[in-house]
C-alpha cells in the first residue's frame, strides 16, 4: 500500500468519526510530515500502539474546548478531566481500529494510553517520522499523528 | 408503552461510550440494568444481574471482548450479544460471531445505527 493510500486511509476515517459520532462534519488539511520530530501536542493525547505486521503509533490531540463540544454533541454531561482524556483515548482507538478495515487483522492494536506531558515526545519508532494530519471542526483544530515503520 | 422484556449489560472499557449507549437506548422493551469496564467485570456483573442483551467491546483490558463473548456464551447460551468495536476488518466480526456474537456494530455509530442494532438483535 503506498504512503497516499495509507494517510487517505486515516483521512477517510477522521471524516466519517466526525459526521457519524458527533454528526457534524470536519474537514482535513494537508497531510505533511512533522517538520521536527516532536508536532505539537494539545490539551489531550490519546495514543495507540501498533504492533503485528506494522509497529508504531496512532495519536488524537485536541484542546479540551473541542472535547468539550463533542462530549456535548453526544448528549453527555460530564464534563471532567476523566472524560475529556476517555474521549481523547477513544478517538485514537476508533480511527486506527477503522485502519483495519485496510491494513488488514495483522494490524494489531493496543488500548488507549493518555499522554499528559505535552511537552514530552510521543514515543515514536526510532526509524520514522511521524505524519500529521490536521483536522478543523467547527472552529477548533486538532491532529491525527500517524507514525508506523 | 410495554415493560422492559431485556435485560441490558454495557461493557466497553470508555465512560463514554458505557454512558452514550445507556443514553442512545430509545427502545422499551430495553431495560440498562448495569455496565462493566473490561471482560472479566463483565463475568462478574453477568452474574450478580442476570442479563438478557450484552452489548461488548473488543479491545479492552484485563480480559478482551472475544474471550468474554465465548465464556458468556457457554455459561448462558441463550444470551444476545452485540459486539460493538472499532475493529473494523471482516476476520475481527467473523470471529466474533463465530465466539458466540449474535450481531457486530462497527464504531463509531449513530444513534439511529446503535437503535437499528439492538431492534435486530431482539426481533431475532
Amino acid at each position: 500500500m503506498s504512503l497516499e493510500t495509507e494517510i487517505g486511509v486515516f483521512v477517510d476515517g477522521v471524516l466519517n468519526y466526525f459526521s457519524t459520532a458527533v454528526q457534524q462534519g470536519a474537514q482535513c488539511g494537508t497531510p505533511h510530515l512533522a517538520l521536527n520530530d516532536n508536532p505539537d501536542l494539545a490539551d489531550y493525547t490519546g495514543v495507540i500502539q501498533v504492533s503485528g505486521k506494522r509497529t508504531g503509533l496512532v495519536a488524537f490531540t485536541a484542546p479540551k474546548s473541542m472535547l468539550s463540544v463533542m462530549l456535548m454533541r453526544m448528549q453527555e454531561t460530564d464534563m471532567s478531566h476523566e472524560n475529556l482524556s476517555d474521549l481523547a483515548g477513544e478517538i485514537a482507538n476508533t480511527l486506527a481500529g477503522n485502519a483495519r478495515r485496510e491494513f488488514g487483522h495483522q494490524f494489531q492494536i493496543s488500548v488507549p494510553v493518555m499522554h499528559s506531558d505535552r511537552a514530552s515526545p510521543l514515543p515514536y519508532p526510532a526509524t520514522s517520522r511521524p505524519m500529521v494530519i490536521p483536522i478543523d471542526w467547527r472552529n477548533y483544530h486538532a491532529r491525527l499523528i500517524v507514525c508506523l515503520d | 408503552m410495554s415493560a422492559p422484556r431485556h435485560r441490558l449489560l454495557v461493557v466497553d472499557d470508555s465512560n463514554v461510550i458505557r454512558r452514550r449507549i445507556e443514553r442512545a437506548n430509545e427502545l422499551p422493551q430495553i431495560e440498562f440494568v448495569g455496565a462493566a469496564r473490561n471482560g472479566l467485570e463483565a463475568l462478574e456483573m453477568h452474574a450478580l444481574l442476570h442479563p438478557t442483551l450484552v452489548t461488548m467491546d473488543l479491545t479492552m483490558p484485563a480480559m478482551d471482548g472475544a474471550e468474554c463473548v465465548a465464556k458468556l456464551v457457554q455459561r448462558d447460551p441463550r444470551l444476545r450479544i452485540l459486539v460493538i468495536s472499532a475493529l473494523a476488518d471482516k476476520l475481527t466480526a467473523i470471529d466474533a460471531l463465530e465466539k458466540g456474537a449474535s450481531g457486530f456494530l462497527c464504531k463509531p455509530f449513530s444513534d439511529r445505527q446503535l437503535n437499528d442494532a439492538m431492534r435486530k438483535l431482539i426481533d431475532t
